[in-house]
């Protein structure tokens, strides 16, 4: 890293950042909050719906039903994205669409497809996590901490 | 002949002996559709990669040119060329084709004026008789380099800009009919500490001002001596800024004259470009399509166009580096 001192802006790359923000559109925080809310929610909603599905329809419990739900949720997300529409779905809905399952499917899909034309072990293997990999690494750490911590309570008599 | 601080003039006052642009389904659905010489409406061009779909397209650019002028590849001294991929390959392999001696540039979305003014360079010395110079940018190339991969669904912001499937080319020559190219300003590299890379428009800003302002200081002429100032792909956000920060330093260009060529390309029932257009292919292809044509048809007699380039590369973005940009600077008049 160069020196963090260089870093600091000079008075005219300041008074230029002011400039120009002062003329930029703005995001619009809110609406796309509400629109994350809702859309986030619908997939959720949508996912509760397939899980009951499994859970009348097929001997599944609602502990058991997860996994086939997960599933159909993922295999919705691939085919919006192999066909294309998931991008544009995500654009409007924003936060809404790339916190469910759905979006880390889309991020391992759409990477996929992006990478097909360097070959599948070069291209479609190497490439398929470039997105989805940090939250693999982060999440299993994660849960690696928070599952000392459990246990270390339990060991402790707590729980 | 070096005029001022940065300035070429061309007295031997090359000409444009011809030019092609080829773009994208997208750009075909925009307004200057009917300047562009072949649009393509498939997206792959029938390559099996975005990135031969790029070189592709460039190859037909620069075989159309070298057509419409009525010469033949052979009689061609240099290439001059560059794109956004990473090693410049669309434009090396379009050299591989051409087999003309090539040298490649890089200046990102200024590398078509930056191929303009060294090839009118070139013929102006007398250092070569026929000099063909284009660029190209394809729009899921770009991305996949530089962003996220095309169908991965990630919000852009409204300062985002959309780069362009679209690749040009102009074959300069001594003398014949066509626009000539009178002068060339060599721009500076001018980092404002811009460090998002959804917002070039608001980094490229200043570095198009700055080449403005060397212009008419070294040409000493007023911003009234041309029809048209056009920025290359500084979209509706640098657009902005930089016209207010023209007239902060005293340069007052009416909004009839100073246009964008990010902002010419796509209408406004495409919404999807958000800020407006960029890439290599942007600037080259509004200018060697519609500006020459207006030129040619005599709707204008003297324009300048202004090429603006963020140099940065994904790297450097990741780094936390901020975006170093330029512009150069190319008058073309008809008589």
């Amino acid at each position: 890293m160069s020196d963090k001192k260089m870093k600091k802006l000079t008075p005219v790359q300041q008074e230029y950042q002011e400039f120009a923000k002062a003329r930029e559109p703005k995001r619009p925080v809110l609406f796309n909050c509400l629109k994350a809310f809702l859309v986030g929610g619908g997939i959720c909603l949508l996912g509760q719906a397939v899980q009951d599905f499994f859970i009348w329809n097929f001997d599944f419990t609602e502990k058991t039903a997860g996994d086939p739900t997960v599933a159909v949720m993922i295999m919705i997300s691939v085919i919006l994205t192999v066909a294309g529409v998931y991008d544009h779905i995500a654009q409007w809905a924003g936060a809404g669409t790339a916190v469910p399952v759905t979006g880390f499917a889309n991020s391992v899909a759409s990477s996929a497809i992006e990478h097909r034309t360097e070959g599948f072990v070069l291209g479609v293997g190497a490439k398929m996590f470039k997105l989805a990999g940090s939250v693999i690494v982060y999440g299993v750490f994660a849960a690696f901490i928070i599952g000392l911590i459990k246990t270390g309570i339990t060991m402790l008599g707590g729980f | 002949m070096l005029q001022g601080h940065q300035t070429w003039v061309f007295l031997n006052r090359p000409v444009i002996l011809s030019s092609a642009v080829v773009g994208g389904p997208f750009e075909a659905e925009g307004p200057l559709a009917e300047d562009f010489d072949l649009l393509h409406g498939d997206l792959w061009v029938g390559q099996d990669s975005y990135e031969k779909a790029e070189k592709k397209m460039l190859e037909e650019a620069c075989e159309m040119a070298i057509h419409k002028a009525g010469l033949q590849k052979q009689d061609i001294q240099f290439f001059l060329g560059g794109d956004l991929l990473n090693q410049i390959i669309s434009s090396c392999f379009t050299a591989r084709t051409l087999a003309v001696p090539f040298l490649g540039l890089y200046g990102a979305c200024s590398t078509s004026m930056e191929g303009l003014a060294l090839a009118s360079l070139i013929v102006d010395s007398r250092a070569g008789r026929y000099v063909l110079c284009g660029t190209s940018s394809h729009n899921s190339a770009a991305e996949k380099q530089y962003r996220y991969p095309t169908e991965y669904g990630s919000q852009k912001p409204p300062t985002a800009q959309w780069t362009v499937t679209a690749a040009g080319a102009a074959l300069l020559g001594p003398e014949g009919d066509g626009p000539k190219v009178t002068s060339a300003t060599i721009g500076r590299v001018v980092d404002m500490g811009v460090n998002d890379p959804f917002n070039m428009g608001g980094a490229m800003a200043p570095a198009a001002v700055d080449t403005i302002m060397a212009h008419f200081r070294d040409m000493q002429i007023s911003p009234g001596y041309y029809d048209l100032i056009a920025t290359g792909d500084l979209g509706k956000v640098g657009y902005k800024i930089a016209g207010d920060l023209l007239k902060k330093h005293g340069l007052e260009i009416p909004e009839k004259v100073f246009v964008d060529c990010g902002l010419l390309i796509y209408g406004e029932d495409q919404p999807a470009v958000m800020a407006g257009g960029s890439g290599c292919g942007c600037s080259a292809s509004v200018v060697y399509g519609h500006i020459l044509n207006r030129l040619k048809r005599g709707e204008l007699k003297k324009v300048m166009i202004v090429a603006t380039g963020a140099l940065l590369s994904p790297l450097s973005y990741q780094q936390k580096e901020s975006i170093p940009c330029i512009a150069h600077a190319v008058s073309i008049e008809s008589e």
